[in-house]
């Protein structure tokens, strides 16, 4: 259609089939969007059926077991009377679910760990981050990669046959595989995580503030220990605290190395059992519905409670972190 | 630090406590790659005598003590593989969002605590809930619908690679979200003025760009997966099976055999902690064990030396193009 203003009729139709075209473009951008929305929200989703699957299984366990029996239980003495007792021991005639043994005994194996890792870790990040010259942190990030990709059953396994008998000759225990020997295992598994996150901590603190602390005439180390450790405290902090988080959650290694004997002890040469060796070693062979196996999904409630808060805590802490190192 | 910066530090007497934690760190660093080299060292002194193609192929006898890692080794391949066909295409879409839609919102906030969130579940309580929700509400209800009876209700290859899907979600997102953004946005913009709408932008521009480093988190997860045995051991992994998890499916009158993802099945890791813990004679086994951990470790350690190698090319790379 030509008309006297051919320019006009021409930049009409243009516009119209722009429209049209935007049309369809809009649209189906919008599906592809919400398709990868969706596919984000799984995450969330996840999350909440985690909380939703195991608590729906794990509170039918106070149908059966009262609440004060996760702390103490009855025994029966030979004389006949009745004991109370902190013991798990679910098999039993009058079952115990106590669960102060296995969570003394998840404590007994995470805090030296954490106290061998936090060393450890937290010095690799100071170097890695403050220290190491280009070529060393290309050959030592790797390797401290690849020490965090060991599988923790073969790490479990070498505790097992080579660690047990390095602990019993140096410490001389009372029990062979004790919870010292689950420690060290632990701390190999959680000295990657402190390492890379605080290293990432501290390389977050603007250069300015080690500038001004150099324009001071500080040292290197007055440098660290003054200025950068306390500026990149909250990403240290939240690093001990998802190793502490692995640590209580970790399986393999407990189940293998601890000694799996429900001691209340604080001794770290004494065999323990922990939460999760508790979960790993009973849920195959319990029967479904019973007291016992609701009892094992309330170990598992606790374990998830747990690390979901002190995930949210360091999460909190780190974004704290991030605001104030965009404020310097 | 510059290099200047550092030998000048070094050769100040005054700073006596960072010379010696230097040092000490240094020793430490050492002592630690020591022991990664004894450990590596000790499995593969131990180990290397007992691997050869018929113990990689062959099943376990004589009350495993003697025999091969085969069908395990064909467990875990089958369960990694399911698992990536799951979480894969999972994870890189919600990286996209959270990459190239999301504004920092709540809602994305939201999503990035949950990310985090996950990665931080103990592996053993991932167990617990593959059981109480693959099995026993989506298996059960799935018999239920298409009355099956036993069928999917029941731990089993398909259960066990879901649960791992979980697991290993956060790690591909987290990768994934990495290697996109690290494409640069002088390109995306430069897509956009030529016309180019959102998607378009993703798929031709980004997408090809941050390619090798989504399969570097994918090669991550592959390991992680593998490696991990606590969400297994009540997800259908068994001690010993003496068939492969196979059933011959009737295609046009043909018997075709195909993996049965309703069937139990043996895995690597869990061979390793069974050999481990269950042997009926633990010095006996002692070689198998350590060939078995020496295979663990080995698979485990070069995918991981591959993502290492792929994402350093990738970092070379990107932006580049």
């Amino acid at each position: 259609m030509i008309k006297n203003d051919g320019k006009f009729v021409v930049s009409v139709e243009k516009s119209k089939f722009g429209k049209l075209r935007e049309d369809k473009i809009f649209s189906k951008e919008k599906i592809i969007r919400g398709f990868f929305a969706l596919s984000s929200a799984m995450a969330l989703i996840f999350v909440a059926l985690i909380f939703i699957f195991l608590f729906r299984e794990g509170l039918n366990a106070f149908r059966q077991i009262n609440f004060s029996d996760f702390f103490t239980g009855n025994r029966d003495t030979i004389s006949g009377g009745v004991q109370k007792v902190s013991e798990w021991y679910p098999t039993s005639e009058t079952p115990r679910y106590s669960l102060i043994p296995l969570l003394l005994g998840s404590l007994v194996t995470s805090i030296p760990a954490i106290i061998i890792a936090t060393l450890f870790g937290v010095s690799a990040g100071i170097y890695l981050s403050e220290i190491a010259g280009k070529r060393s942190k290309e050959i030592l990030k790797p390797a401290i990669e690849l020490f965090a990709s060991i599988p923790t059953v073969v790490l479990g396994f070498i505790m097992l046959v080579i660690g047990a008998d390095l602990v019993s000759g140096v410490f001389n225990p009372a029990n062979r595989l004790n919870s010292f020997v689950a420690s060290l295992g632990l701390s190999l598994v959680i000295i990657p995580v402190i390492a890379s996150l605080t290293e990432e901590a501290l390389r977050s603190v603007p250069d300015e503030l080690r500038q001004a602390s150099y324009g001071l005439g500080a040292t290197k180390w007055e440098t660290i220990t003054r200025v950068l450790l306390p500026a990149a405290s909250g990403g240290v902090t939240a690093s001990i605290m998802l190793g502490f988080g692995r640590a209580m959650g970790e399986t393999m290694i407990v189940l293998m190395a601890s000694g799996n004997a429900g001691n209340i002890t604080t001794n770290i040469f004494k065999s323990v059992r922990t939460m999760t060796a508790t979960i790993a070693a009973e849920m195959g062979e319990v029967s479904q519905g019973s007291e016992h196996y609701y009892a094992l999904f309330f170990i598992g409630c606790v374990l998830f409670l747990f690390t979901f808060i002190i995930n949210l805590i360091a999460e909190v802490i780190l974004q704290k972190q991030s605001r104030r190192n965009k404020e310097l | 630090m510059k290099k200047g910066d550092r030998d000048r530090w070094l050769k100040r007497e005054s700073d006596l406590p960072g010379f010696l934690f230097v040092n000490v760190v240094r020793m430490l660093f050492l002592l630690l790659m020591a022991l990664l080299i004894l450990i590596l060292g000790k499995l593969i002194y131990e180990g290397a005598g007992v691997i050869s193609w018929q113990f990689l192929t062959s099943a376990p006898s004589n009350s495993m003590l003697s025999g091969g890692v085969g069908p395990a080794i064909f467990g875990t391949v089958i369960v990694a593989f399911l698992m990536i066909l799951m979480a894969v295409p999972l994870g890189v879409a919600a990286a996209i969002y959270l990459s190239e839609y999301s504004e920092s919102n709540l809602y994305s906030r939201v999503i990035r605590t949950s990310v985090n969130n996950l990665a931080g579940v103990p592996s053993v309580v991932l167990g617990l809930f593959g059981l109480g929700f693959f099995v026993l509400f989506v298996g059960k209800n799935i018999d239920m619908v298409l009355n099956t009876g036993l069928l999917f209700g029941k731990p089993a290859i398909l259960w066990a690679a879901a649960t791992l899907a979980v697991l290993v979600l956060p790690i591909i997102i987290i990768t994934t979200v990495e290697a996109l953004q690290a494409v640069p946005k002088s390109h995306r913009d430069a897509s956009y003025a030529l016309g180019a709408s959102h998607w378009e932008t993703i798929k031709y521009v980004v997408l090809p760009q941050a390619k090798s480093g989504i399969l570097t988190g994918v090669i991550l997860a592959v390991s992680r997966g593998i490696g991990e045995t606590a969400p297994i051991l009540f997800l259908g992994c068994a001690f010993f099976l003496p068939n492969l998890p196979v059933t011959d499916f009737n295609l046009f009158g043909y018997a075709v055999p195909i993996v049965n993802p309703a069937d139990q099945f043996m895995s690597l890791s869990y061979h390793v902690f069974v050999l481990g813990t269950q042997s009926v004679n633990p010095g006996e086994a002692l070689p198998l064990q350590y060939g078995s951990a020496l295979v663990l470790i080995g698979l485990t350690v070069l995918l991981n030396i591959g993502a290492i190698v792929l994402r350093y090319k990738f970092r070379k790379g990107v932006g580049k193009s």
